[in-house]
């Protein structure tokens, strides 16, 4: 099967203002999510205290909610999970683990003189203050050293214009992929960091790949503009792209509907910046190009002049 | 023609063989087991392999096996629930003993004896608590100035200087009466330092001032100092958590530093953490005694009775073989110690390892009044053995009418016994040690009395079925997004397409053996990045696939084609996967847990699929078509080769 006819030519650098909108309006709602919005930061970026709690019979979280501000935990978080008789409460975050049971025991006494019957499903899980903070520093610290390795990697290997257009790709892609977790208040858990460093990855594998045509088509090319030349490698690296795309989101849609809740936020961003990072690669590493008006003369030269033993 | 060498081809044979050959532990799943150890951390007896098997026949609780493993008792168990009964049932009937919930492997006999095991699984998979624990390094540094802050006091006191000396927040602060004793006690403060420690650097940082008028000395540790001081206390909690642990009897536990100052604990199969805590939690004393020799040792020993004004104490097994430890009727060594105790815990200022004229030594220091009881102990008995003894404290809960009750198990040990060779006071050295065993002296000795706080700052437990489901949900993730891509792979490429496929069993087949190997734990988020890596490692026989079809379009007879695939698609591949890469060591770098179990298989995954994307679908490529002068075709899909054809 081919998925693509043959000799393809779409003219992508022809449509680059309205992919260049599309790209504004995709940035301005991600950041626009991000800063009206935020994020719902999992356990263990915030810390804090989880008790799950099970009651003798089905409850309203309603009255749960109000038996908990009456006794004075306000910050309290309830959610349901499981069954209608299973509740979880999340607390903000305290010093020690002895503060945090002693919390909890309060949390337990003051819902039973309220009348319940009710009891821990499983021992609280408690995580302090400081290590969500240490997490979040650390995260974004992956985050930019990741970055720059990638920079200077792509720098070498492709010189300067190449690596900035690599660079606006990845940036444009993590916005986007944390964006959607900003607008639809999804959690970010330490999995869902783990993600979008992969996403860095898997965008700059698409670009470097595209951009990998493009050099060796400069070469070959004699003749051409620039907006020629990555038009056809775009072309030419189309299939492949959308193919490798293709069986990542397969597997990620394994994942997504298998491996259960804990990886829920891990696969969700995956997707996104699977598909995201597809349509950057062609429109943004392919735009960079022709904005920083790539010319032969950008290229790392060749080490050998490779000789076609072909016919 | 498309040829490699011969020893290409056994080479990559070998390889895939050899991974087959590792990954194969895996394959044979685990059992439900629980894990019983003495508590007192000796070998179990074939007796009470005897008694579980009793116990659980009279409960009518079905097990597969009961054996001895490394000095625990190992019980398999069908199901998850008999494991769980069974657990409570003999939490019961051996009230001595820890028993831990665990996942035996069910490696045949053979493979296990090549020392093959399956991958490692980490807590999410197996079930069981999760600690970290902040050590409060402040708090090393402040015991450190107090000692020096009495060291000081007693010496101007005996060096007849007036003065007042006090510790502030990160100095001690010496202020004298007269301006003339300034070069003395600056002096004397200097050889408080060399009296215990030989070093070229300077510790102690003595400047001289003046404030309000007064001759003052600012003594500051110097960074070294607190550096090396930071990291004691850190090692040392860690040390005893670990010793804790160990008598825990839990297999596999993890106990591990983690970034600067905090403390991972990770004890697999434990359900109740508030146990585990205070097995954790327990408190040690420490006491310097007199050796009773006049008695006899052997004797007492024997017949486990203590003489009058002495007391019949176990030795540590890293003394038994001390002149002075005696084997009791249990196997278990002892010694006999007077009563009267010199020193105790709390006069003890600091114990740092440290060398004696050559030779390690422990250097102690005790504060005044354990320094006079020392002195007299010393000039009356010079050349007398002189012993350490460690007693540790443990709350423990147990049942009794049905009740909960905290009982205290006190554990008492014998760590050292040394000669006085000298008469001494608040300073001295034990020496006659290995390296080693100075270092875990000294540790010993400080968690007996300085032990630095620590504080659990992260808690969390994991249930052994959700444990169970993790697994069970990563192996059908994995399974069907294998199937997904190797259906995927066949529609559009064809006998191509296969190729690549057998590259991906044999990615998967690598991967698997490399973490068996490797033993790295492997966690849910890893399993995610095993499922991530067969989507992505098919990208580099896509890229050799796409250009290869294009080579055909350029009209390039099939064998070019295969070869300009290749070696065009081979540099795209590398610098795909080097960013890949990169971003995995960096996750690798700064991820800890199961965010480090993701990164480990991202990267070796990234490293297996170059491999198998590019060597063995070649190898194949090449044994299949590569020999075939006159190949007119490539089914490879597409029109393009039906157009060839």
């Amino acid at each position: 099967m081919q998925l693509l006819r043959d000799n393809l030519n779409i003219d992508f650098m022809g449509r680059l203002r309205a992919a260049l909108a599309v790209s504004v309006v995709l940035l301005i709602v991600s950041i626009g999510a991000v800063v009206v919005r935020g994020f719902n930061w999992g356990l263990e970026f915030t810390g804090g205290i989880v008790a799950e709690l099970e009651f003798e019979n089905d409850v309203e979280l309603e009255n749960v909610r109000s038996t908990l501000t009456a006794a004075g935990f306000d910050q309290a978080l309830v959610q349901s999970f499981g069954t209608a008789s299973q509740v979880l409460v999340r607390l903000p975050p305290v010093e020690t683990s002895d503060e945090a049971d002693a919390i909890v025991d309060d949390v337990l006494s003051a819902l039973r003189a309220a009348g319940n019957e009710v009891r821990l499903v499983e021992p609280p899980e408690f995580i302090g203050s400081q290590v969500g903070a240490d997490l979040a520093e650390q995260g974004s610290l992956a985050m930019l050293f990741a970055s720059i390795m990638i920079f200077i990697y792509v720098m070498l290997r492709f010189r300067w214009k190449f690596a900035l257009g690599a660079l606006v790709t990845l940036v444009h892609d993590v916005i986007v992929t944390i964006g959607v977790f900003a607008l639809f208040q999804f959690t970010v858990d330490l999995s869902v960091l783990a993600a979008v460093l992969a996403v860095i990855g898997y965008s700059l594998n698409d670009t470097v790949v595209i951009y990998d045509r493009i050099r060796e088509n400069f070469r070959f090319m004699r003749r051409g503009t620039t907006a020629e030349i990555v038009n056809v490698s775009l072309n030419q690296t189309l299939s492949r792209t959308i193919m490798t795309s293709l069986t990542t989101l397969l597997v990620l849609f394994a994942l997504l509907f298998l491996a259960g809740d804990t990886l829920f936020g891990f696969s969700i961003a995956l997707i996104v910046g699977v598909v995201v990072g597809t349509y950057s690669s062609i429109f943004i590493s392919g735009g960079a190009m022709l904005y920083l008006n790539v010319l032969p003369s950008d290229l790392v030269p060749p080490k050998r002049e490779e000789v076609d033993s072909l016919p | 023609m498309n040829r490699y060498p011969t020893w290409v081809n056994v080479l990559v044979l070998v390889i895939c063989v050899a991974g087959v050959i590792l990954a194969l532990p895996n394959f044979f799943g685990d059992d439900p087991a629980l894990h019983v150890t003495e508590a007192d951390g000796s070998p179990v007896a074939a007796a009470t392999v005897e008694q579980i098997e009793s116990t659980l026949r009279d409960a009518r609780i079905e097990y597969l096996s009961a054996t001895i493993e490394d000095n625990a008792a190992l019980v398999r168990f069908p199901t998850v629930e008999s494991q769980l009964r069974a657990n409570d049932v003999l939490r019961d009937a051996l009230p001595n003993n820890v028993i831990a919930l665990t996942l035996a492997p069910r490696t045949p006999p053979l493979l296990a004896a090549l020392g093959l095991k399956p991958m490692a699984l980490g807590l999410d998979l197996r079930g069981g608590v999760h600690f970290l624990y902040q050590v409060d390094i402040g708090a090393a540094i402040e015991q450190l100035l107090s000692s020096y802050e009495s060291d000081i006091r007693t010496q101007l006191r005996e060096a007849n200087i007036r003065g007042s000396v006090r510790a502030e927040r990160d100095r001690v602060v010496v202020t004298l009466a007269n301006a003339s004793d300034v070069d003395r006690a600056a002096d004397l403060v200097r050889r408080l330092d060399e009296s215990t420690q030989i070093t070229l650097t300077e510790r102690l940082l003595v400047e001289r001032t003046t404030v309000d008028g007064r001759p003052t000395l600012i003594v500051r540790p110097s960074q070294q100092l607190i550096t090396e001081r930071q990291e004691f206390a850190i090692q040392q909690n860690t040390t005893t958590i670990r010793n804790r642990v160990n008598a825990l009897g839990v297999s596999e536990p993890v106990v591990q530093r983690q970034g600067l100052d905090r403390i991972l604990v990770q004890l697999p199969g434990i359900q109740d953490p508030a146990q585990a805590e205070r097995v954790l939690g327990a408190t040690a004393t420490l006491e310097f005694r007199l050796v009773d020799y006049e008695n006899d040792l052997f004797d007492a020993a024997q017949r486990q009775r203590s003489p009058i004004g002495s007391e019949l104490l176990r030795c540590a097994d890293s003394i038994a073989n001390s002149p002075y430890c005696a084997p009791g009727p249990d196997g278990n060594y002892y010694t006999l110690l007077r009563r009267e105790v010199i020193a105790s815990g709390d006069m003890l200022t600091d114990a740092t390892p440290g060398y004696s004229q050559g030779t390690p030594a422990v250097n102690v220091r005790l504060n005044a009044q354990g320094g006079r009881r020392m002195l007299t102990a010393t000039q009356q008995n010079l050349n007398r053995p002189m012993a350490v003894l460690m007693i540790e404290e443990m709350p423990r809960i147990v049942e009794r009418g049905g009740e909960q009750v905290i009982q205290t198990d006190r554990q008492e040990r014998v760590i050292n016994i040394a000669t006085i060779r000298g008469v001494f006071s608040t300073n001295f050295e034990i020496t006659g040690l290995t390296p080693f065993e100075a270092q875990d002296l000294a540790l010993l000795l400080r968690s007996g009395a300085l032990a630095t706080p620590i504080f659990k700052i992260e808690e969390r437990t994991i249930g052994p079925s959700l444990g169970q489901d993790n697994i069970e949900r990563g192996r059908r993730a994995v399974i069907v997004g294998f199937l997904l891509v190797v259906a995927f792979m066949i529609v559009v490429y064809r006998s191509f397409g296969v190729i690549a496929n057998i590259a991906l069993l044999a990615n998967l087949v690598l991967l698997v053996a490399l973490m068996s190997l490797l033993q790295a734990a492997l966690t849910l988020p890893g399993i995610a990045g095993i499922v991530l890596t067969l989507g992505m490692a098919v990208d580099a026989n896509v890229l050799i696939y796409e250009r290869i079809r294009e080579e055909l379009r350029n009209g390039n007879s099939p064998q070019a084609s295969i070869r300009a695939g290749y070696e065009k698609a081979f540099s795209s591949i590398a610098d795909g996967q080097i960013t890949t890469l990169i971003a995995g060591l960096v996750l690798l770098a700064f991820g800890t847990g199961p965010i480090k179990g993701f990164a480990v298989t991202l990267c070796l995954g990234i490293v297996t699929s170059m491999f198998t994307g590019i060597l063995v679908t070649r190898v194949i490529v090449n044994l299949v078509y590569g020999g075939r002068a006159q190949l007119r075709h490539l089914p490879i899909g597409g029109r393009v080769s039906s157009a060839t054809a």
